[in-house]
């Protein structure tokens, strides 16, 4: 790991005013995508701003129509809300299966969408859901916040601090994990939302992407043999030692049909 | 250098740190604490695992200033006056561990997992997706989870099968 400056941000605005003074810095949020990267020298921060402390990150809170939680909310907590297993059961599940147990009890969604690790889980959630992202200086639909691999809307400096999951009629994630990392190879979110039938895969390609072909013939009629023959091309999606892009594709159809049964 | 005021096994001390320093580091190599090993250091391996204020994580993917206000404990916390504590003597009785690398993480998983499903019986396929975040090469992790159902037994807990 290369040195660095370390200051613990003491408000969000604290956070953002540090961030603007130096010349290179990063958030550090539960650190379990940032330590890793710092320890390969792969960023080289001239300070690291520590958000872990900040109570405006805190909480979960449940209104008719939405889950809205915390940006430093760790997976453990989601997972372990009875608030948010009774308003999303799907999400708290997806909560429960990111990374292993040390890694829930420090990593956090704000961390995770803001990283956008195309194989990465909570992206998948947010996309599903049609979820609001709210950062430090604005609101942002999951589809605007994700840009592309690695990359979102976020400016330098401006942070998420929370977002809103509309609570859906029903929802399930089913997710294809490699067995070392446990992120996904290929996940689906399947969502009946008050705007229709979403469906967002996570894992598969650069980043985060709805299937609408799936989503309108769900619509018409939700079940497995609705999609069936739906043929996800193989052309945009990755590829590396632990699947091909012709496997991700062909795995889109039975997570979703995996979701599906879930639901179901 | 920054100062750390933290809790290790019950003493409160304050360590002086650079920023980039790991907690693992502060523990091994300033308290001498070596119970808590380095295997990967990915955050794959789970031989670093401690508890920040209960809750286990690995000491390897956490800076030392992180650690500010918070209670630590390490294997060495677990049997602090030289009696093994009841999951550790299990997994001596239940062949729990050949080379013992990865036993002082597997332990301290242990704890927090009975901690944390206390609620509800433990089952052997609780106890194996608990372990996710450990690895073991040596023992096929039959011993290991015997051992843990045997050791949250000793410790009061429900457990099934």
């Amino acid at each position: 790991m290369y040195a660095f400056d370390y200051q613990r941000a003491k408000s969000v605005a604290d956070a953002a005013a540090a961030f603007e003074k130096a010349d290179d810095a990063a958030f550090l949020a539960g650190g379990q995508t940032l330590i890793p990267t710092l320890k390969q020298r792969l960023r080289q921060p001239s300070v690291v701003i520590d958000l872990g402390t900040l109570t405006e990150l805190k909480g979960i809170s449940v209104t008719q129509e939405a889950v809205i939680i915390g940006a430093g909310m760790t997976h453990a907590e989601v997972a372990a809300s009875p608030e948010v297993a009774k308003a999303i059961p799907g999400l708290a599940d997806l909560a429960a299966h990111i990374g292993d147990p040390q890694v829930r009890n420090r990593g956090t969604l704000g961390g995770s969408i803001a990283n956008n690790d195309p194989a990465a889980d909570y992206p998948g959630a947010v996309v599903a859901l049609g979820a609001t992202v709210h950062t430090s200086t604005r609101e942002l639909s999951g589809e605007d916040f994700f840009t592309g691999m690695f990359e979102t809307a976020l400016a330098p400096g401006e942070l998420v601090v929370k977002v809103s999951f509309p609570i859906p009629r029903r929802a399930a994630y089913a997710k294809f994990r490699n067995p070392a990392s446990r992120y996904a190879i290929v996940g689906v979110m399947i969502a009946e939302t008050a705007s229709g039938i979403r469906v967002a895969v996570t894992g598969a390609g650069p980043g985060v992407f709805r299937v609408p072909e799936m989503e309108g013939a769900l619509s018409q009629n939700f079940s497995i043999a609705a999609i069936r023959n739906i043929r996800i091309p193989a052309d945009d999606l990755n590829a590396d030692i632990h699947a091909t892009a012709e496997y991700r594709a062909h795995l889109i159809g039975v997570m979703a049909e995996r979701a599906i049964s879930a639901i179901a | 250098m920054i100062d750390v005021a933290l809790t290790v096994n019950g003493r409160a001390m304050t360590v002086s740190v650079e920023p980039r320093t790991l907690l693992v580091e502060v523990l091994r190599e300033k308290l001498r604490l070596t119970g808590t090993h380095v295997g990967c250091d990915t955050s794959q391996c789970g031989a670093c695992t401690v508890h920040l204020d209960g809750l286990s994580v690995k000491a390897c993917t956490m800076l030392a200033v992180q650690a500010e206000g918070r209670s630590v404990t390490t294997i060495e916390g677990v049997a602090p006056d030289g009696v093994l504590h009841p999951m550790q003597a299990a997994f001596r009785e239940h062949h729990g561990l050949q080379c013992g690398f990865c036993t002082p993480g597997m332990v301290m998983s242990a704890l927090a997992l009975v901690e944390r499903n206390k609620n509800k019986p433990l089952t052997e396929e609780i106890i194996r997706s608990e372990l996710e975040g450990n690895m073991c090469r040596c023992t096929g992790y039959a011993g290991i989870v015997a051992s843990i159902a045997a050791g949250a037994k000793a410790m009061g807990a429900k457990v099934e099968g």
